[in-house]
């Protein structure tokens, strides 16, 4: 047979078409279910002759009761089997490194740059212990001390801890220091009310409840805006504080953010801005400007570092001067020719974890910036708003998809969509459509519950995909608004092209069908 | 051959009549033929088709239904052989045939109880069951005020199936409204809560699950009958009115709260019951008082459907500070960004009522929402 | 007119000039700028930021970094006994290997059906902990082990509908700072006196100030310092008694050679997982675990995720999911159940490759091999004049206290002195423990050799 021009099969007028996609299938059973009796994947190594010599049998050393007689039932495998079973189950799944990572939106899925990845993998950086004598790790402490002024410069503040664990630990760190702050002026009995909005965050209500606060959400106004009169309705002297992120989860920038703070600072409460939508905004307002106290950035969000499946990451937490007293305490100082780390500060709301936080992902961080400068980070935000903007004229353009709110603005760096209309046409829903674009080997996110936008779908593609890329994920959404036209069951019945199919859930809420190990599995079913 | 569902269809044929054509209501014998001279159409066997279309017909699904245009012709039109029970005049439907229907599919034991009609309709419903079967309701009346609908035919058709398969077990209570419709179409809208009925509601299948628990709707109202509670001060008297919600606080209190009436609740325990508005006044005299309302109906309103006893005077005695407004999250979400909403009757309590106001929603748990009158 | 910027940036597809065009016609627009229309000027950054000139070439960057880095002395090119909540344990190459594949390093929050290898991964590591627990609910990781540690007194908290928390006296300080910030306000934080002798808690100090008030007793096995707590059963039976919940803090790299503590009377068991696989990073290596017996008003009181087994709409195939579980009734003195964010969860999939390769053989030979020299350091320690070894008459399992009160020196003079020889000494105890006098904190584990071990006694001879 002759030679074909593939690329008529791959491509319309120079787009992709759909993908004929699927999902690595291993099948590939629970570990326990691969166990070889006797096999081992490592050896330890062994205690030498001199020393057993010396020490004899040390367990006899324990009193019966604390030696563990049963061994634990772990799997036994050679070490190729528990490679290959790892490395099969890596397949199985849809990152930032092999799908058009933009349907995850609010979680800021961009390149995590892999010379970032290298860097953070040296002995230099990994084989660190964090109470190493100080001349040791004076490298380390650079990194931090510089990413802390990249910090500073980027938002206008004056101090950061990079030690919450992520954006949520972050948060909490913002509501301990607020705390802090009200109880050294006599008023934390009073100041017991934080003040959020619906489109932020859900953590920010959480974890200022975890601070013991009291919780007021305040709902939008008819274009989707934070509301000034809410806002004004909730402030009182019981207010502690406002933690409002903006843009928020729609995407649209609150103008008025600054007289939002002044209303609480004069009620006097203080003011933290959660970050996580910095993305957009890098280089162009401040939360300085803006009148915060407090910020929080997520490093694995805005600076690339990646989600691992959900952590680690980092929460970096900033403050104002005259709140830097009660930051967490290490902090990272220079005093002209060395690094050191810093536990004076008598008002520090104190330690929050062990040591100063996941410094690997403040490493790539630090790179990331470094490869981009502020030039750089200026251009992030454009194309990032650019990306979104462009991807937003094409998504409302799919009949049955709207996009509420603010009806003829621009969104900065991320949309919440609605597929409301698409849902009363043919009975089909966002998780079902979101389900069957998984077979074109695309993610889809919904929205935070309970939902405000009916039928949701947030978007947030950032600055590194292509235009190539944008207009491969609408031909995906726009062919399953089709589909939930022409063919509804196709797409109700989907997955088809994953890795399974969806999980009946019903054993997962019913207290007497759960399983959260192997073993209570195997309880379960009577083995 | 015992069918292992049996799903009960009752159509109103001639609910949503007068809409179409600009009458308000489909009641009384007058109406439906005046809005059949204008050339209504009946809606709602339209609808119920819509929503009968997304189940699918099953040797092990039974549908129980009454003859004609009150479901038979509906459930054949879907594919369906139907077990007919009842009898009609056709073209002469009662709200009486209504309630004898529902009265035989509750004897029959339906596993739900699927109606298509407004809140005359309802009313009926609830009248024959109360809240002895599960039901479902398929909108195809005017404005509709009862909270016991699906939003559109077709999620009825889809709660129902889904039910049907075992994979509902939720189950809330939902107010039904008596609307005065003669006062409707003079322009006056006057509402009463009648009661209530058992409404299925699915958790929607939500990506991307953050935390292992959260609380089911009644978990929330007791959360916040907590927080009510715990924030109930000595020598103030509290104005209870009616509602799922609010009825959570005198549950948390031990005490037996009025089914559709106002309470009146002072340190734990219960003054006054199923008050109007003058008994109120008198309780009100000299005292220091706070109410507590929460969003009847599917519409929203805090005040001016089903609560009419606490009237504008009552409202103004006790001040706007004064009145503590609990609602759920997710009763709050199913207004859609829609205001809450007030008709006390008099335009300057509506006004004073209107703005922000702040609604309890969880223990420490608060909002600021809109208020529109 | 958008700013001609000439530089095109690898991480910025669109960052070329045509497409950024291009992309600004389809969408109507003149210029970016246009897209920020929202956000008015006085709010505006109307200068560059401050910020250092990049280094646009990739080999311009990873000099510079690595640079800075050559500052650095890895634990491994010294000689290093520094535990205190970071150890030092061989990581796998099969374990570096996992987690830094691209489709596990950039996996997120996709669902159980596309995310499938995630799901199964974490079930398979949450599985081998229950296993080295004995327990059947464990959470997917959370921050570090202090994480889990507060969070489990708080689920004690909200389990029992009481605020008073009793903490032995020997956990570190770090960890006291953490307890006492994250549980607040209206929390009673009081630690119970220990043995000087063993280290041990001490009962009658329990016994005299446990009450129906409170809420939980804490403490760790192995200790912060070190030593073996074998009176765990009588402490769980003490709070027992009262109504309390017994949490236990537990090194899982120990539990192959000692008893799990659901076995003497645990409800919660927590720690940290760093061992199990993760480099020490400067302690970025951290995360935390939470386990408990299957029981509902356990399960309803976890902030973190728990992944569960189902099978999905296909006979024959299984599943993973969240569990979601319904709360029917709130519960007296209820608080919100905390947070649930990202956390560790690339850590707990490579803790569970860790177990995988170790299996209960390895587990075990770990456990006696950490305890046999300890046991031998502990004993050639303690020949040295001035030094006193060991400090608690218990057993211990990698770390032990090394008194030097007989030395001379301040354990700061010590330890610059081992420093000189390229040796990291114990973590000088003397702040936080006064109690304990000139005291330190030294950590070994599998990877000190005998010649190691020497190599510290010869030192510490010359320096005392």
């Amino acid at each position: 047979m002759a030679q074909q021009d593939i690329s008529k099969h791959r491509f319309t007028d120079g787009k992709l078409n759909l993908r004929r996609f699927h999902q690595a299938r291993w099948d590939e059973p629970v570990i326990f279910e691969l166990s070889c009796e006797g096999q081992r994947g490592i050896l330890v190594p062994e205690v030498e002759q001199g020393i057993q010599d010396e020490v004899g049998d040390v367990l006899a050393t324990l009193p019966d009761a604390m030696r563990r007689k049963e061994p634990p039932r772990l799997p036994e495998l050679a070490q190729p089997q528990v490679l290959r079973h790892y490395v099969r189950m890596s397949q199985e799944n849809l990152g930032a490194d092999l799908n058009v990572e933009i349907g995850q939106g609010t979680c800021t899925m961009k390149y995590s740059p892999k010379i970032n990845e290298q860097l953070a993998g040296t002995p230099r950086m990994a084989d660190l212990h964090p109470l190493q004598d100080e001349e040791t790790v004076q490298g380390v402490l650079e990194i931090m001390y510089r990413f802390e002024q990249i910090l500073k410069e980027i938002s206008g503040m004056d101090r950061f801890t990079l030690q919450p664990g992520a954006g949520s630990a972050a948060i909490y760190a913002n509501a301990s220091i607020i705390r802090a702050y009200h109880e050294s002026r006599g008023e934390a009995g009073q100041r017991d009310e934080i003040i959020t909005t619906i489109f932020s965050h859900p953590s920010n209500a959480a974890c200022a409840q975890t601070a013991g606060f009291k919780v007021i959400t305040l709902y939008p106004d008819e274009d989707g805006y934070p509301d000034i009169d809410a806002l004004k309705a909730a402030v009182s002297e019981r207010t502690a504080a406002l933690l409002i992120t903006n843009p928020e989860d729609t995407g649209i920038f609150n103008p008025r953010i600054d007289e939002f703070v002044r209303v609480v600072h004069e009620a006097g409460g203080l003011c933290s801005y959660d970050q996580a939508n910095a993305n957009g905004i890098l280089g162009i307002t401040r939360a300085r400007e803006a009148g915060f106290d407090l910020c929080h950035f997520n490093l694995h969000k805005t600076f690339s570092s990646p989600h691992g499946c959900g952590g680690p990451g980092c929460g970096a937490s900033g403050v104002t001067e005259e709140l830097a007293r009660f930051l967490p305490v290490p902090t990272v100082e220079f005093d002209g020719e060395k690094y050191y780390l810093d536990y004076d500060r008598p008002d520090s709301v104190g330690k929050l974890r062990p040591f100063y936080g996941y410094v690997p992902v403040v490493l790539r961080a630090y790179a990331w910036v470094m490869s981009l400068g502020a030039e750089g980070l200026r251009e992030v935000a454009d194309i990032s708003v650019l990306n979104n903007n462009y991807l937003l004229n094409k998504m409302v353009q799919i009949p049955g998809c709207s996009a509420p709110y603010a009806p003829g603005k621009h969104r900065i760096e991320q949309v919440r969509y609605s597929w409301e209309e698409l849902a009363a046409e043919t009975g089909v829903h966002s998780e079902e459509l979101g389900v069957r674009a998984a077979d074109f080997g695309i993610h889809y996110w919904t929205s935070h519950h309970p939902y405000v936008v009916p039928e949701p779908v947030t978007l947030e593609p950032t600055e590194t995909p292509s235009k190539e890329d944008l207009d491969e994920y609408v031909t995906v959404m726009a062919h399953v608004a089709e589909e939930a036209r022409t063919d509804p069951e196709l797409v109700k019945t989907a997955p088809h092209n994953s890795t399974v199919h969806t999980v009946d859930h019903a054993p997962l809420d019913d207290p007497s069908q759960w399983a959260m190990t192997w073993r209570a599995y195997l309880k379960r079913i009577g083995k | 051959m015992e069918a292992r569902k049996k799903l009960g269809l009752i159509v109103n044929p001639v609910a949503g009549l007068g809409g179409r054509v600009g009458l308000k209501g489909s009641n009384g014998a007058e109406i439906q033929k005046r809005a059949l001279e204008l050339g209504a159409v009946p809606q709602s066997l339209n609808r119920a088709i819509l929503a009968l279309e997304r189940i699918e017909p099953a040797d092990d699904l039974k549908i129980v239904t009454y003859p004609g245009e009150m479901g038979a012709d509906v459930a054949r039109s879907c594919g369906f052989e139907p077990t007919i029970t009842g009898s009609i005049e056709p073209g002469k439907t009662t709200a009486e045939d209504t309630r004898n229907a529902a009265a035989e599919m509750l004897r029959l034991g339906v596993d739900l109880l699927l109606f298509a009609g407004g809140d005359g309709t309802a009313r009926d419903v609830y009248n024959a069951v109360g809240d002895e079967l599960p039901v479902l309701g398929i909108p195809a009346g005017v404005k509709i005020h009862s909270a016991v609908y699906a939003t559109n035919p077709l999620s009825a058709g889809d709660l129902a199936g889904l039910i049907l398969q075992d994979k509902v077990s939720a189950f809330r209570e939902a107010e039904v409204m008596d609307i005065d419709e003669d006062g409707v179409r003079q322009g006056i809208v006057s509402a009463k809560l009648y009661g209530y009925l058992k409404v299925p509601f699915r958790r929607r299948f939500l990506q991307g699950l953050k935390a292992p628990s959260k609380p089911g709707e009644q978990a929330a109202a007791a959360a916040i009958a907590a927080d009510v509670v715990s924030n109930m001060e000595v020598g103030w008297l509290y104005v209870i009115g009616p509602g799922t919600t609010t009825r959570a606080i005198t549950t948390r209190l031990e005490l037996d709260k009025t089914l559709i009436g106002v309470d009146v609740v002072a340190e734990g325990d219960l003054v006054a019951v199923d008050v109007n508005e003058s008994r109120l006044l008198e309780l009100l005299k000299g005292r220091r008082a706070k109410i507590v309302v929460t969003p009847i109906g599917g519409q929203g309103y805090i005040f001016g459907r089903g609560n009419q006893q606490i009237s504008p005077q009552v409202i103004a005695r006790v001040g706007r500070e004064n009145v503590v407004v609990v609602s759920t999250v997710g009763k709050i979400h199913s207004l859609g960004g829609r205001p809450l909403l007030v008709d006390t009757g008099d335009r300057e309590v509506d006004e004073m009522l209107g703005g922000h106001i702040r609604v309890v929603t969880g223990y420490n748990e608060q909002i600021v929402y809109r208020v529109a009158c | 007119m958008t700013k001609e910027r000439a530089i095109v940036y690898p991480y910025i597809p669109n960052s070329v000039l045509a497409v950024k065009q291009q992309m600004l016609q389809e969408v109507g627009a003149e210029q970016i700028e246009d897209f920020f229309e929202d956000v008015p000027e006085k709010l505006r950054l109307k200068r560059r930021m401050n910020l250092p000139e990049p280094f646009l070439s990739e080999y311009a960057l990873k000099r510079h970094v690595e640079g800075i880095l050559a500052k650095n002395k890895t634990a491994g090119e010294y000689l290093s006994f520094l535990g205190a909540g970071c150890w030092q344990h061989h990581v796998p190459a099969v374990c570096d290997e996992i987690n830094g594949r691209g489709e596990f390093l950039t996996a997120y929050a996709g669902e159980p059906y596309d995310d499938h290898g995630r799901f199964q991964a974490l079930f398979e590591y949450t599985s081998m902990m229950g296993e080295l627990l004995n327990m059947d609910v464990v959470n997917v990781p959370t921050y570090d082990g202090f994480q889990a540690t507060a969070t489990s007194l708080r689920m004690a908290c909200r389990l029992t509908g009481r605020r008073e928390l009793l903490i032995a006296g020997t956990i570190s300080g770090d960890l006291l700072s953490k307890i006492r910030d994250y549980c607040k306000p209206g929390f009673a934080i009081k630690q119970v006196g220990y043995d000087p002798a063993t280290g041990q808690m001490d009962l009658d100090a329990l016994k005299a100030a446990i009450s129906e008030g409170t809420a939980a007793v804490y403490f760790e096995n192995p200790s912060y310092l070190g030593f073996v707590e074998t009176r765990g059963d009588e402490i769980a039976g003490i709070a027992h008694d009262h109504g309390a919940v017994c949490v236990v803090g537990a090194d899982p790299i120990s539990l192959g050679v000692l008893t799990p503590p659901a076995d003497y009377g645990a409800d919660i068991v927590c720690g940290d997982i760093q061992p199990l696989g993760m480099h020490m990073q400067f302690g970025g290596g951290q995360a935390g675990y939470i386990a408990t017996h299957d029981k509902e008003e356990y399960m309803m009181e976890y902030p973190s995720r728990l992944f569960g087994i189902a099978p999905t709409r296909v006979p024959g195939e299984y599943g993973f999911g969240d569990v979601a579980y319904e709360r029917t009734s709130f519960a007296e003195r209820e608080e919100g159940k905390e947070w649930v964010g990202t956390a560790a969860a690339l850590w707990g999939i490579t803790a569970g490759v860790y177990l995988a390769l170790m299996g209960p053989q390895g587990m075990r030979e770990i456990g006696e091999g950490i305890m046999t020299r300890v046991r031998y350091a502990m004993l050639e320690l303690d020949k040295i004049a001035g030094v006193k070894v060991p400090v608690f008459h218990a057993p211990h399992f990698k770390e032990f206290v090394v008194n030097f009160d007989g030395a001379g020196k301040t354990i700061a003079e010590i330890n610059e002195a081992l420093l000189a020889r390229e040796i990291f000494g114990g973590k000088d105890l003397t702040q936080e423990f006064p109690a304990l006098g000139n005291s330190a904190l030294y950590c070994v584990t599998e990877v000190h050799t005998k010649e190691d071990m020497d190599r510290l006694v010869s030192a510490l001879k010359e320096v005392v």
